[in-house]
């Protein structure tokens, strides 16, 4: 279980979080919506340790992350990044089986690269696709690629950073149920930002609404959207008119 | 206020360099601690031997063939004046091995080098891909700078010289087939007139200028903005960077190697 109790952070005079409170609770797939600038990205980056909160703590499983042994609590996730984030001079199984290469998870080379073969075909990728490099790859295989190396360590906890940007509608579907297939046979908890809302209702369980720093409303993706708040209302709907500013 | 405001600027500029130098230590300080601390990246390290060392080959044997064949053109016009035109080898010599070899060397190296690395990390780092190192349980300075910032310190002191061997090839093909010296007596004089704290100088700058240099391209590649503007700018200011404390350090080098 993820547990986000009264985080805040600024960078400089802008304050981007102002006391979010959030619990993820453990098997689940909590989807976090907001518009752009809201801090979405920030959030994730602080359970990561990527970015400092400046108050507030964060637990998971009970155990506050900052007093955690690191690469132990990094061991535990799975991440992928919005651009996919591969290591461009690295092939492609060999960033599928970069954690299984090095450090505590560390496997025999053909071990690893059996692993990632293995992953990329969960990912519905060829293994002819394990010898290229990120590069010669197009952005729905760059996007698999990097879903290959999330899950690549079996990892307990998975989060998805915009996971369909950028692509186009039938390989965003295939992303998302991608997602949701794995999140459930891996039994994992996942945290998703977008704001796409058709990756919303085919990836979660939960949706929890940031806007003004701050979680607006928290619930069943079934009840997003009769939930009644006027933001999630007009958030869901896309409508220019509502209580979120268009130009922010 | 306005009479002083450029005494403002002066202490904002004063302040913001010595903010720089200070973080820069830090960094070069954490780099020097992650060169020493396990875990040790040995394919990291090669790759980077291949890429700083031996592929920067070409171009400072290039810059030390011509400098090495100007540097005994302009000796030998220059002592005819005087009539001490057989000085030509000893002066290339010290002047290739001194100075020329480790100085220019190390400017090539680091237009070629500090420029590279300060584009690929800086690129990692706004595609995210520092950020990945992280959550995948790699901390970036021992994955990125330890392997450059070791491999430079190491690799420019062998491409010293290298280049200070092809300068003073140079001058010797110059003087023997266009000014009329003799092979023998020019190889003699070259060798004679040099010692040891000649070549070990040398190479000690080489590897100074090494780690300034792959420090600089790591340093501003870390620090490097967002967009392509961003990487832009910390490629940049990696080059100048990387040239003037080339220069600078020289200068105190040879202060320390050579003052009476």
């Amino acid at each position: 279980m993820i547990e986000l109790q009264d985080i805040h952070k600024a960078f400089g005079p802008k304050e981007i979080l102002r006391g979010v409170d959030l619990t993820i609770p453990k098997g689940e797939s909590m989807v976090i919506i907001g518009g752009s600038g809201t801090g979405k990205s920030v959030t994730l980056k602080c359970i990561l340790g990527l970015v400092h909160p400046d108050k507030g703590k964060i637990l998971v499983d009970g155990k506050d992350v900052e007093k955690q042994d690191r690469e132990e609590f990094l061991s535990r996730f799975g991440m992928l990044f919005q651009g996919g984030a591969l290591f461009d001079s690295l092939h492609v199984w060999e960033n599928v089986a970069f954690r299984l290469l090095r450090g505590k998870l560390k496997r025999p080379k053909a071990e690893a690269k059996e692993i990632a073969i293995e992953k990329l075909r969960r990912v519905g990728l060829t293994p002819d696709v394990a010898d290229q490099y990120p590069a010669e790859l197009s952005g729905g295989m760059q996007k698999r690629v990097g879903l290959a190396r999330a899950i690549a360590a079996e990892p307990e906890i998975i989060f998805f950073d915009e996971p369909t940007t950028g692509l186009d509608p039938i390989m965003s579907g295939v992303i998302n149920d991608l997602i949701r297939e794995i999140v459930v046979e891996m039994g994992a908890t996942a945290m998703t930002i977008t704001h796409d809302m058709t990756s919303v209702r085919a990836i979660a369980d939960k949706v929890a609404m940031l806007h003004g720093g701050k979680i607006r409303w928290t619930g069943p993706v079934s009840e997003m959207d009769s939930c009644g708040d006027p933001y999630v209302t007009q958030f869901v709907s896309g409508s220019a008119e509502g209580p979120i500013e268009a130009v922010r | 206020m306005g009479l002083l405001s450029p005494i403002a600027a002066l202490g904002r500029a004063v302040l913001s360099a010595l903010a720089w130098v200070g973080r820069l230590s830090i960094f070069a300080a954490d780099t020097i601690r992650h060169i020493f601390s396990p875990p040790y990246y040995p394919r990291e390290l090669g790759h980077a031997l291949l890429t700083i060392g031996w592929l920067s080959l070409p171009v400072v044997g290039m810059t030390a063939i011509f400098t090495g064949a100007a540097l005994a053109l302009q000796i030998y016009d220059g002592s005819a004046r005087f009539s001490a035109e057989a000085v030509v080898p000893q002066i290339v010599a010290i002047g290739m091995v001194r100075e020329l070899g480790p100085v220019l060397g190390g400017l090539m190296v680091a237009a070629r080098v500090a420029s590279s690395v300060a584009a690929e990390i800086g690129t990692m780092k706004v595609t995210e891909q520092i950020d990945a190192l992280v959550t995948l349980s790699t901390h970036p300075m021992k994955y990125l700078t330890a392997p450059r910032v070791l491999a430079a310190t190491l690799s420019m002191p062998a491409l010293v010289a290298v280049g200070d061997a092809i300068g003073i090839m140079g001058g010797y093909l110059v003087a023997t087939q266009r000014l009329g010296f003799n092979a023998a007596t020019y190889l003699t004089n070259t060798v004679n007139i040099l010692s040891f704290n000649d070549i070990s100088s040398g190479l000690a700058k080489g590897a100074v200028f090494g780690f300034l240099i792959a420090l600089m391209g790591c340093y501003q590649g870390m620090q490097s903005g967002r967009g392509a503007q961003g990487v832009g700018k910390a490629t940049k200011t990696a080059v100048v960077a990387a040239s003037v404390l080339i220069l600078a350090s020289n200068y105190l080098l040879t202060e320390v190697f050579f003052s009476a």
